[in-house]
């Protein structure tokens, strides 16, 4: 068996435009050329790129464990919220006490009369600690979870659903103000990161490159997995499990390793999200949200991983397009998206192009 | 029929006291404190024409005139203090005014005057609403109501009345008859009354005496808070029961993730609110329930089986790609409804018979429109029981169900069958909205907010179960009301979603598993 290579020429040229395009073009244009100029690029564009690569780096998370090895997760959006949690402990940390109330204690605090911090908070105005939240709490929690899920061999729909249930009950627990997380207004209002201001848009521009570089660093971290025997295992589980294991492989490790990875990825890319976006609130966890990734994927095309972060971008382009233009609409479309993906196009938009440019 | 109410009245009543003239004037010109103690007064005299003018305090219809008090009513006016009738309602009449304190006073007062009504209902509720909050100057009129008395709820509970105002009695003796006397309550108050009496009463028998009345009354209200938990879980089991129901042919028997099955849950219900808007103007508004049950039924299960032949038949045996597709098509369905409903909550009233409830015990009211839900999903489960297995098309589905190849083998025509089966869940979807619309909010989200609670069910039962859901359905409604009563409804929900993950991992089949060797399906 040959290793593959991990992108062909093609592969590492769109790789490299995509990163000119983020890391040139955009910063040139938003920041050194005037707001009067025709070409001019405004902050908001920047921010919506930003935030569509941070659902692009959940959709990469999500391929790896759906497209690749078979296991669809409803619960994604729990792990990409704990991220957004855990780094906005920060976030409130860093508005000091330019709050409404002008106190030390975040504003929601104030407002139920809390004396002191929670537990939950403790040491979070150390960035350090909670990037290492962002980390630890949405992979302990992916790793605890699967581990009793995996070795008592739930799988297919029934793992789907319960992850349903897992991040529909941690949304219930996030609503309720004594989780000490600000119930259902959850964070926002936030002011600073790194004692920098964020609503600049040097601030934004930085985010927005960050958060690129994250997304490449996922695709190459991804495509080096799927590419290396241990891809070709994860395939094979999602192909035929029982075969595997008569194999003498132990797949639950395997799945496990890269289900607390994906669970990681989605993390971090909630981390980014939070202050691009500038809130965070338990409505992200609903099920419906979850699904949602789902479908991004499913757009691109299953088990390509750049298919999915296209399918991120295409689905929420349109929806940014929708909500504006026709916002009645939405619903409409993307329930036909739904539809249509799973009926005519199994292989995606990639998959589609893939066909278009063999018959041509 | 009023000379016959008006003569027992004054048969009860003590003949007027001189001052009745001055409580009406303190009344009508006094400050509040002053109008409290004329109320008082008022109440303690317990005349017919001390219950006239209490009501028309309350109802806005006393009015001063200069140094008169007159009640008005329409055009005429009536001397409050000597019955004089004036020839007509004077130009200078002005209201008095009745402040919140005063009205809070007011209403105890009226309940107080109740008490010596012709008619055993009203003394009943009176003597109810007394219970707990009658004030000390009330004794005399309960005394005297007591005395006349007949009806022997009635009375139990006016002696629960005196006994309370007696635990302030100055005599001993009094003490502690009212303390022996309140053992037989059954309310919540006078258990706080008698908490406060230990902790103020210095005598050590009376003590003791009081301590044994409250374990009586606590063990008494423990049964009924127990009734109450019982009904609440055994309600909130059919509710889930009904949601799963049609999930239970859908996912349990044909195997199709039907994320959509709540929107049919939804689509039942706007069917209902149709169907009671046709009804409003007539006579029948009472009686629509009996055209929304099979409506509601048949819209629900034509939208199935449309959405069986053109989407869900594509995807058989990819159990994942249904679950996507069959959320896409309830985004849809939620859109649809959104557009032609609008997106608030659309008003579906309960038919007459199904408003109140009964009492079980005093102090639990079960509404009947939980009643007639139970009995209702009691009926679905037979009627769905009986058409799986009596009838030829449940033979069919269950044949279908075990073995596709087969049935078709022997001459089944297993599209159709899945098809009708589709649409039988679909229906019983349908069928649980036109019930959830009677005691739940009806929305566009109406159908998201069981998605998973009819899941975790099916899952729970295990697939291929009736029976298994029955009891999940119920389990799970226990086991909610349970914690809900100890930790409240979030951490309950909670709890139960937690538990449902792990007892998941334990019987991935769930509870009832069919038995059989194959690795994986």
């Amino acid at each position: 068996m040959t290793t593959q290579r991990l992108y062909g020429v093609r592969g590492w040229t769109i790789l490299g435009l995509f990163s000119a395009v983020v890391f040139l073009v955009f910063p040139i244009f938003n920041l050194l050329v005037g707001p009067d100029s025709a070409v001019h690029i405004s902050t908001y564009w920047v921010t919506l790129l930003g935030k569509i690569m941070c659902y692009a780096i959940v959709a990469v998370a999500m391929d790896l464990i759906w497209g690749y090895t078979g296991i669809l997760s409803l619960g994604h959006g729990l792990f990409f919220a704990l991220g957004g949690y855990s780094f906005g402990m920060y976030l409130m940390r860093q508005i000091g006490s330019d709050g409404q109330y002008r106190q030390p204690m975040p504003d929601f605090m104030v407002f139920l009369d809390w004396k002191e911090f929670p537990w939950q908070w403790w040491n979070s105005d150390s960035f350090w600690w909670c990037a290492m939240l962002v980390i630890v709490v949405p992979g302990l929690l992916a790793y605890v979870f699967g581990y009793f899920a995996f070795r008592s061999r739930v799988k297919g729909v029934y793992f789907s659903i319960i992850t349903q249930a897992l991040t529909f009950a941690a949304m219930l627990l996030f609503f309720r103000n004594a989780t000490g997380f600000g119930g259902n207004n959850g964070f926002t209002d936030f002011r600073r990161v790194l004692d920098i201001p964020i609503a600049t848009p040097q601030a934004r521009m930085a985010l927005c490159a960050v958060t690129a570089g994250v997304l490449i660093g996922t695709l190459l971290l991804g495509r080096w997995i799927v590419t290396s025997k241990f891809g070709r295992i994860l395939a094979a589980i999602r192909d035929a499990e029982a075969r595997v294991m008569f194999c003498g492989y132990d797949t639950m490790y395997y799945k496990l390793f890269i289900w607390t990875l994906s669970a990681i990825l989605c993390g971090i890319a909630g981390a980014l999200y939070v202050p691009q976006v500038g809130i965070i609130n338990p409505s992200e966890m609903s099920p419906a949200n979850s699904i949602e990734i789902a479908i991004w994927v499913a757009v691109g095309g299953r088990g390509t991983l750049a298919g999915a972060a296209l399918g991120a971008g295409l689905v929420n382009g349109a929806k940014s397009f929708f909500t504006q233009a026709f916002p009645e609409y939405w619903l409409f479309f993307l329930g036909l998206i739904f539809i249509v993906v799973t009926i005519f196009l199994p292989q995606g938009v990639l998959g589609l192009l893939e066909r278009i440019r063999k018959r041509s | 029929m009023k000379t016959l109410i008006t003569i027992a009245l004054c048969l009860l009543s003590f003949p007027a006291f001189p001052q009745e003239g001055k409580s009406i004037e303190k009344l009508a010109f006094g400050e509040s404190d002053e109008k409290i103690e004329a109320m008082a007064a008022l109440v303690a005299s317990g005349t017919v024409k001390a219950a006239e003018i209490l009501q028309a305090l309350a109802d806005g219809e006393l009015n001063t005139s200069g140094k008169r008090v007159l009640i008005v009513q329409g055009d005429s006016a009536v001397d409050a203090v000597t019955g004089e009738k004036l020839a007509k309602v004077p130009e200078d009449k002005e209201d008095i005014i009745v402040n919140n304190r005063v009205r809070r006073e007011l209403g105890g007062a009226i309940a107080a005057l109740r008490l010596v009504s012709p008619k055993v209902e009203v003394r009943f509720a009176a003597a109810k609403e007394l219970l707990g909050s009658a004030e000390p100057a009330m004794l005399p009129l309960v005394r005297k109501a007591l005395a006349t008395e007949a009806n022997a709820g009635v009375k139990a509970l006016l002696e629960q009345i005196a006994a309370t105002l007696e635990l302030k009695a100055e005599d001993r003796a009094t003490r502690l008859a009212a303390v022996q006397q309140l053992a037989s309550a059954r309310n919540s108050n006078t258990k706080t009354l008698l908490i406060d009496f230990l902790n103020k009463e210095k005598d050590e028998d009376l003590k003791s005496e009081a301590r044994k009345s409250l374990q009586a009354i606590e063990g008494r209200l423990a049964w009924g808070e127990r009734v109450g938990v019982a009904f609440t879980s055994v309600s909130l089991g059919s509710i889930l029961l009904l949601a799963a129901l049609g999930l239970a042919i859908t996912y349990g028997l044909m195997g199709v993730i039907n994320m959509a099955h709540g929107e049919l849950i939804m689509i039942g219900a706007y069917t209902t609110y149709v169907v009671q808007n046709l009804f409003k103007k007539t006579v029948f508004f009472d009686w629509y329930l009996l055209a929304a049950v099979p409506a509601a039924f048949l819209v629900a299960a034509a939208v199935g089986m449309i959405l069986e032949r053109t989407v869900i038949r594509w995807l058989y045996g990819r159990p994942l790609e249904t679950l996507l597709s069959t959320w896409g098509i309830s985004l849809i369905l939620i859109q649809a409804v959104r557009t032609m409903f609008g997106a608030a909550n659309v008003q579906v009233e309960n038919p007459a018979f199904m408003s109140g409830g009964v009492e079980a015990i005093t102090g639990v009211v079960l509404p009947w429109s939980r009643i007639v839900i139970i009995a209702f999903a009691v009926f679905v489960l037979v009627l769905m029981y009986l058409l799986l297995n009596k009838t030829r098309l449940g033979l069919f589905v269950r044949g279908v169900t075990q073995n596709r190849e087969m049935a078709a083998c022997v001459g089944v025509s297993t599209a159709r069958v899945d098809t009708w089966a589709f649409g039988l869940g679909s229906g019983i979807a349908g069928l649980a909205g036109c019930a959830l619309s009677q005691i739940d909010n009806v929305g566009p989200n109406l159908g998201q907010n069981y998605i998973v609670d009819s899941f975790m069910v099916v899952v729970l039962g295990g697939v291929g179960q009736l029976a298994g859901t029955v009891y999940a359905a119920l389990g799970l409604g226990f086991a909610n009301k349970l914690l809900e009563a100890w930790q409240g409804a979030v951490l309950a929900k909670i709890a139960v979603l937690v538990f449902i993950i792990i007892f998941i991992q334990k019987r991935p089949q769930g509870m009832f598993a069919l038995k059989g060797r194959a690795v994986e399906s």
